[in-house]
């Protein structure tokens, strides 16, 4: 068992896969000689060399087009986008090729891709470098989508997913890099589409992804000071959906909460409260409600950045005003 | 108002026409062995006389959705094919099938994924746009502007890792040249020297707009080479000998580990751009001078100049319709798909399931 941060939790489980699996690589802006943006990567390119470990133009499409080609051909390839907001400028290999082309070649096609981006708010980055965009990928069939909230998931889903091959994408929230947690000895492979129970409680259920679920363990905290059990799920991976976990807690409390840092409209909250209803609604003691950042871009300056994304207190709150 | 914009500027039939530069005499004596274009031949009859049936089974409306044909264009596929190995990737655009079929893929297969039938090779679900065959390296056919170029460097990256001497093929349009992803395309597999021939099929037009009206340069793809580092090729895209020749030297370079290359080859589509179009836009005269060169009847009339018997291009034609007709006969003995296939093979475990 060691301590690691978030942060060298991404290498450390990509290091743990890459000795495992020699035809593993790795390809993108500044991951090599640099370590990554965000130090994510440190140490790779020292182990593994950069033919394993390469260095990228900027060249978002060309990026995940040569991963999709190579994995077409049976190597598994790790592809990282810098910041997710830049999904966006690869979109369609995301969205419209890799995402399809096993279905729509009637199962010939196998791509193997772990598209792996820094997401997420907390950095006063602004508009283009703080969202939240795991709802942009989960609309699609065709990819799977992960947001580890600890180091040890970290490992473990990553594992989990280049091990996968099913093109994943695999987000690991800015703000958490720094945050510390156990990681067991030996190799971690854990499994997509389970969520997990981080505190039992028996009032109500709070369903959270990557940065908010520290929220939610706090709010959860403050809560039951006041007398209020709340249930925290970790939902991990979106999909696949672990909706066994999240029914079953509902029938457990009788009251789901999802506190989301995705923008409001079509959050995966929305999925997430639209399934409770469909197949949990005679387990409901009272609404769905969903905690969100507003509709709006994120706005730079701490105060307002702080606002708008779901803070520990408004979880609170928002708990202590409706559960009755 | 109107009266005073001249016509030619958006009633592109009304532009000067762009003819075909006349057949080189000089290929007649390339060094190209009997047997290698016996199969030139054949492989462009091949192309021809499917794509023909495909059109009739169009307004048979037994294909349905679109089809893009490559009727004039089959010498770019066929001088192309001719000089790849079994085991080397190609990409293709839409504009897929003769690409498809080159590859060596069953034209029965084809045309049943055509006609929508389970018994097409990607059992209906991927149609026209789609066709690939992962079985002959054939890795897909692409309908979003672009995209392919970068997916195709991927392949010749596998191939560079995993140190074998395969070559990466990847066809496009003239349009094509103007969107980003062919520019990323381009720069990446120059700083990697990647085992690629980026093949571009310029027909004078992108959809309806012609190329030249919205591009740069004169030759959208050759004019741009250079700035990656690339050699300026340009090649007589209806002559299958012109193309043979070109792409045998490309192929050899990129397969010694000589780096990418591009090559583009001007050629013309006889039809519209998809079912749907009429080819309206284009001057009559241009159609005309460009039928005139039309690539089959070029190779024809070279073959029987170098002594081959007119009676053996008959057998030729006549082996093909042949297997057209088989091909034909296959796809319309085909079932429509199971309703089941619609919820399969979105994941490698065969379902399509997204949560427990
Ligand atoms: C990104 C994108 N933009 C637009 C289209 C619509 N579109 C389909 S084919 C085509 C023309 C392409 O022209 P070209 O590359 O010359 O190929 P050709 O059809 O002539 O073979 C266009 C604009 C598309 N499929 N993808
Ligand atoms: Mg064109």
């Amino acid at each position: 068992m060691a301590e690691l941060t978030y942060r060298n939790a991404v290498a450390y489980g990509i290091a743990q896969e890459m000795r495992r699996d020699p035809m593993l690589v790795m390809l993108g802006e500044d991951i090599a000689g640099a370590g990554g943006v965000f130090k994510t990567t440190v140490g790779l390119v020292e182990e593994f060399g950069p033919l394993r470990v390469r260095d990228t133009p900027i060249s978002e499409q060309a990026i995940l087009g040569a991963a999709m080609g190579a994995a077409m051909t049976g190597i598994p390839v790790i592809a990282e986008i810098m910041f997710s907001d830049f999904l966006a400028v690869c979109f369609d290999i995301l969205a419209n090729e890799m995402a399809k082309s096993r279905y729509m070649t009637g199962g010939q096609m196998t791509v193997p891709v772990v598209v792996r981006t820094a997401n997420g708010a907390g950095s006063r980055f602004g508009a283009q470098h703080s969202q939240s965009v795991e709802n942009w990928c989960m609309m699609i069939p065709g990819l799977k989508v992960v947001a580890p909230s600890t180091p040890a998931d970290v490992v473990g889903l990553m594992a989990a997913a280049i091990r996968d091959p099913d093109p994943v994408v695999f987000f690991e929230h800015k703000s958490l890099l720094a945050s510390k947690g156990e990681v067991p000895d030996g190799e971690i492979i854990d499994e997509l589409g389970t969520a997990k129970i981080l505190r039992e409680g028996t009032d109500c259920t709070i369903a959270a992804l990557a940065y908010m679920v520290p929220r939610a363990l706090e709010a959860a905290e403050h809560l039951a000071g006041d007398g209020i059990s709340a249930e925290v799920i970790d939902l991990r991976s979106l999909v696949p959906l672990d909706t066994k976990a999240i029914l079953g807690s509902v029938e457990k409390t009788g009251r789901l909460y999802t506190v989301e840092e995705n923008p409001r409209l079509c959050g995966w909250g929305a999925e997430i409260a639209s399934i409770v209803a469909d197949e949990g609604f005679w387990n409901l003691d009272g609404p769905v409600v969903r905690i969100t950042t507003p509709h709006i871009p994120i706005p730079s300056a701490d105060v307002l950045e702080d606002l708008t994304i779901p803070s520990t207190q408004r979880i609170y709150d928002t708990i202590k005003t409706t559960l009755n | 108002m109107s009266s005073e914009i001249p016509e030619e500027l958006y009633d592109y039939s009304k532009r000067e026409p762009r003819r075909p530069t006349p057949t080189d005499p000089e290929v007649d004596g390339y060094p190209i062995p009997m047997d290698v274009r016996r199969r030139l031949y054949q492989r462009q009859q091949e192309l021809r006389q499917f794509e023909q049936r495909a059109y009739d089974l169009f307004m048979q409306n037994l294909v349905k959705g679109t089809s893009h044909l490559s009727l004039g264009m089959e010498a770019v596929s066929a001088g192309f094919a001719e000089a790849l190995r079994p085991d080397d990737y190609t990409f293709a655009t839409y504009r897929g099938h003769a690409h498809t079929l080159s590859k060596g893929v069953s034209p029965g297969g084809v045309m049943a994924e055509l006609l929508g039938r389970e018994n097409g090779i990607l059992q209906g679900k991927g149609g026209s746009m789609h066709l690939t065959s992962v079985e002959h390296n054939m890795m897909g056919s692409y309908a979003i502007i672009g995209a392919h170029l970068c997916i195709a460097n991927g392949t010749a990256w596998s191939a560079q890792m995993r140190g074998t001497d395969q070559v990466t093929v990847v066809f496009f349009g003239d349009g094509t040249t103007n969107i980003g992803a062919f520019h990323e395309a381009l720069n990446f597999a120059a700083i990697w020297d990647l085992p690629i021939v980026f093949v571009c099929e310029n027909n004078l037009y992108m959809e309806y707009t012609p190329i030249d009206y919205i591009t740069a340069v004169e030759h959208p793809a050759a004019d741009r080479a250079s700035a990656y580092g690339l050699d300026r090729i340009v090649v007589d895209g209806n002559d299958a000998d012109a193309v043979y020749q070109v792409a045998t030297e490309v192929v050899g370079k990129a397969r010694q580990g000589g780096g990418p290359s591009m090559v583009e080859a001007v050629t013309y589509r006889h039809g519209g751009h998809s079912r749907a179009d009429p080819g309206k836009y284009r001057p009559p005269e241009e159609i005309e001078a460009w039928k005139n060169q039309d690539p089959i009847q070029v190779y024809h009339s070279r073959l029987l100049r170098l002594g081959l018997p007119e009676q053996d291009l008959i057998e030729i034609q006549q082996s093909v319709a042949t297997m057209v007709d088989e091909a034909t006969e296959f796809a319309k003995s085909g079932q429509p798909p199971s309703p089941e296939l619609a919820m399969t093979d979105l994941w490698a475990d065969g379902g399509s399931s997204w949560r427990n």
